[in-house]
């Protein structure tokens, strides 16, 4: 039996989703995007193009609903399936667009360098817990106006995985799309065989932006799909009641998803979000706030209810450096949204709410991972009967170490974590060093780094890429880009 | 009977009524109390008491935001009656407010905004995605001393630099000290864009404003 965590009975998910569609109404949806606006004109909202407020009747919604998939798939670099949109397949990429980096001698926070990314990336290719790649950081050694598509560029370099992205413009979106068709021969295949997802994310309460609604109706006519970062904060932006969070969060995706569809029926979007139960103290948005996991649990049912694929942003911390509070919030998160069968939990090695990013939070959030993915996979019986014949073959002896039912059964029964779990003796742990989890960490990643090896793309599409991003990079300024770290 | 009242007052704003705290400041004119006397000895005391309980932690932001907004409330009934004696209300400065063009954080902004005010600045909140001329104009109307500028977004911090050019265009640099925040702001950032300031919570933000204009 698979564990599954439900916080919401059914009359109340029925009571929020009706509540939910019934604030496309009254108060309606703010749209600020005239494409946007006239699509839901045209299929029977009513809009205000003075004020850009769209009042969608529940129909139209529902409408959507019908075409949207209710899973999908994102491709590797070699082509293969690696990561299922929908039911209750439960994976993990980093936390995305971290402002700083921790840095790994002096954990001090720092601004992101293109090698900072680079080495992220290719630590992130050599974690198995890891699914996925995300566009981490932003580095500042290039314009700010290419922050986005810069990321995207380095990260095609380095890796294998699909990867979670987004465009922080309208005309950024194009060149990242420029990107990604190379990568894998056209439009047309990166259609077929999507690599990359688009976050797109509404501003609490009810407001779709310009960039967003245009970043979310250009992937749509791509094929390329969309996953929506609704973000209630509680008390704040949004009701304080945890029901009334995700009775907002729902307006704004049943608002997202329409807005999708009628842009393109069909096309893939998911249903996900970055809430926060706002701290009432300091007036900051805590990722490892009990109530900030409830909201993304509790939103999680309300999507798979409707059938959509689901996202979270689960497993990060508040703390400053990585400590205590670092690795406790993190595998609160972490383990919830396994149970909630979050269908991608993004968030790995992101600290300080969502502004740093950290190579050694990383490998350590990984372990957190390891041991979730077991935890879903749950208690079967494995045989039949379970222990009987066994046990009464070795009586009263406590041989099982020497049993052949141990070796087989062992690795998939029980999760054994890397060297950063310390499981050792006292004196094992003085003899190695006495070393912190942090300081263990630190060596995990080095470990990682010196097996990794750089994917052979080919010298025509390394250059292409280059190209593409150093035509963006000419229109702000810089003539050339930053030298690729490529040993 | 008077000192009853301005006790009224203090403790509807202290608890968070603010509907009370207009209804007992209009029955306090009435009784012929002076508009400062209900100002200095019924709501300032009211927020110096909201104040002290949100520094030892009693108080949480929705206690200090209600109140503020009582304060602002009876301040609007109690403002032309201050006219019409020719006094005016003490303040610390004149603060002009808002978060920069294309950027529409909200929050950490308001929170500012009401700390200030809460703490004797006359503050003139703009909004969000506030354009540069908007900043430049509302400086001059008001002869602000303060400009707060909110970005939030790493794309939109660099407006916080043009909205500076703009006042120097302007030619009124001189007249405002301008305080910068948001999360990718930082006191190397507002160095490096010629900021007078910056601070990074509200709290702070008021011990720096008292600092600037003090």
């Amino acid at each position: 039996m698979r564990p599954k965590l439900k916080l919401l009975s059914d009359e109340l998910v029925d009571q929020i989703i009706n509540e939910g569609f019934a604030l496309l109404m009254d108060p309606g949806v703010r749209v600020h995007n005239e494409e946007a606006l006239k699509l839901l004109a045209d299929a029977g909202a009513k809009v205000d193009f003075e004020t850009q407020i769209a009042y969608i009747p529940e129909k139209v919604v529902r409408g959507a609903l019908e075409t949207r998939p209710s899973e999908f798939y994102l491709y590797n670099l070699d082509g293969e399936q690696v990561v299922h949109y929908g039911g209750d397949s439960v994976q993990f990429d980093p936390g995305s667009a971290a402002i700083t980096i921790l840095d790994s001698e002096t954990q001090e926070q720092r601004q992101p360098l293109t090698g900072d990314f680079v080495k992220f990336v290719k630590l992130v290719e050599t974690l198995p817990q890891l699914d996925a790649q995300s566009t981490s950081m932003i580095c500042v050694d290039v314009p700010e106006e290419i922050g986005d598509l810069y990321r995207l560029y380095l990260a095609l370099n380095f890796m294998r995985k699909p990867i979670i992205t987004g465009a922080f413009r309208k005309d950024t979106w194009w060149t990242m799309k420029d990107m990604l068709s190379a990568m894998v021969g056209g439009e047309k295949a990166l259609a077929e065989k999507p690599i990359a997802v688009f976050d797109v994310c509404p501003s609490p309460p009810l407001l779709w932006s310009d960039l967003t609604c245009q970043n979310m109706i250009d992937s749509a006519r791509h094929g390329i799909p969309s996953q929506l970062v609704s973000m209630p904060l509680a008390g704040a932006t949004s009701p304080v009641t945890l029901a009334g969070a995700v009775v907002q969060h729902t307006a704004e995706c049943l608002s997202g998803v329409t807005i999708c569809q009628l842009a393109q029926a069909g096309a893939p979007i998911v249903w996900g979000g970055s809430p926060a139960a706002f701290d009432m103290r300091e007036g900051t948005t805590p990722m490892g706030a009990v109530g900030t996991w409830m909201i993304d649990c509790a939103y999680t049912e309300i999507g798979k209810a409707l059938g959509m694929p689901t996202h979270a942003y689960l497993g990060m911390t508040d703390a400053k450096i990585v400590d205590a509070q670092s690795g406790l919030e993190s595998a609160g998160g972490t383990l919830l949204a396994a149970l909630a069968g979050v269908n991608m939990v993004s968030g790995a090695g992101m600290m300080d709410f969502e502004s740093c990013q950290s190579y050694e939070k990383l490998v350590i959030d990984a372990e957190i991972i390891g041991m979730s993915k077991r935890l879903i996979q749950g208690i079967e019986a494995r045989d039949n009967p379970i222990a009987l014949t066994l046990m009464r073959e070795l009586g009263h002896r406590a041989e099982y170490l020497a049993q052949p039912h141990t070796l087989k059964w062992f690795a998939e029964e029980l999760y054994t974590p890397s060297s950063i779990i310390d499981r050792g003796t006292l004196d094992g742990w003085k003899r190695k060093g006495s070393k912190t989890s942090w300081e263990r960490a630190q060596d995990r990643v080095k470990e990682l780094l010196a097996t990794y090896e750089t994917p052979s793309i080919s010298d025509d599409l390394r250059t292409e890429l280059r190209d593409i991003t150093t035509r963006a990079a000419n229109k702000f300024g810089m003539d050339e880009l930053p030298p690729l770290p490529i040993d | 009977m008077s000192n009853e009242l301005l006790t009224d007052i203090k403790n509807a704003l202290v608890d968070g009524k603010p509907d009370e705290t207009v209804e007992l400041t209009r029955k306090a004119l009435k009784a012929g109390i002076e508009p400062m006397m209900i100002i200095n000895k019924g709501l300032t005391e009211g927020m110096d008491i909201v104040g002290e309980r949100f520094q030892t932690g009693e108080f949480f932001l929705p206690n200090l935001v209600i109140a503020a907004s009582g304060m602002n409330q009876a301040m609007e009934i109690l403002e032309p009656e201050l006219k019409s004696l020719q006094q005016t209300a003490e303040s610390l400065g004149t603060v002009v407010i808002g978060t920069v063009a294309g950027d529409i954080h909200e929050i950490g902004k308001s929170l500012v905004a009401t700390m200030l005010s809460v703490n004797g600045f006359e503050v003139h909140d703009l909004g969000v995605d506030v354009t540069n001329e908007t900043f430049v104009t509302k400086v001059k109307e008001t002869g602000a001393n303060i400009l707060g500028l909110s970005a939030l977004l790493t794309t939109t911090m660099t407006i916080q630099q043009q909205v500076i050019k703009a006042l120097e265009e302007a030619g009124i640099r001189d007249q405002v000290k301008v305080l910068v925040g948001g999360a990718p702001i930082s006191q190397e950032w507002a160095e490096k864009i010629g900021a007078d300031g910056y601070a990074e919570d509200a709290i702070g933000a008021v011990e720096l404003a008292k600092r600037l204009v003090g």
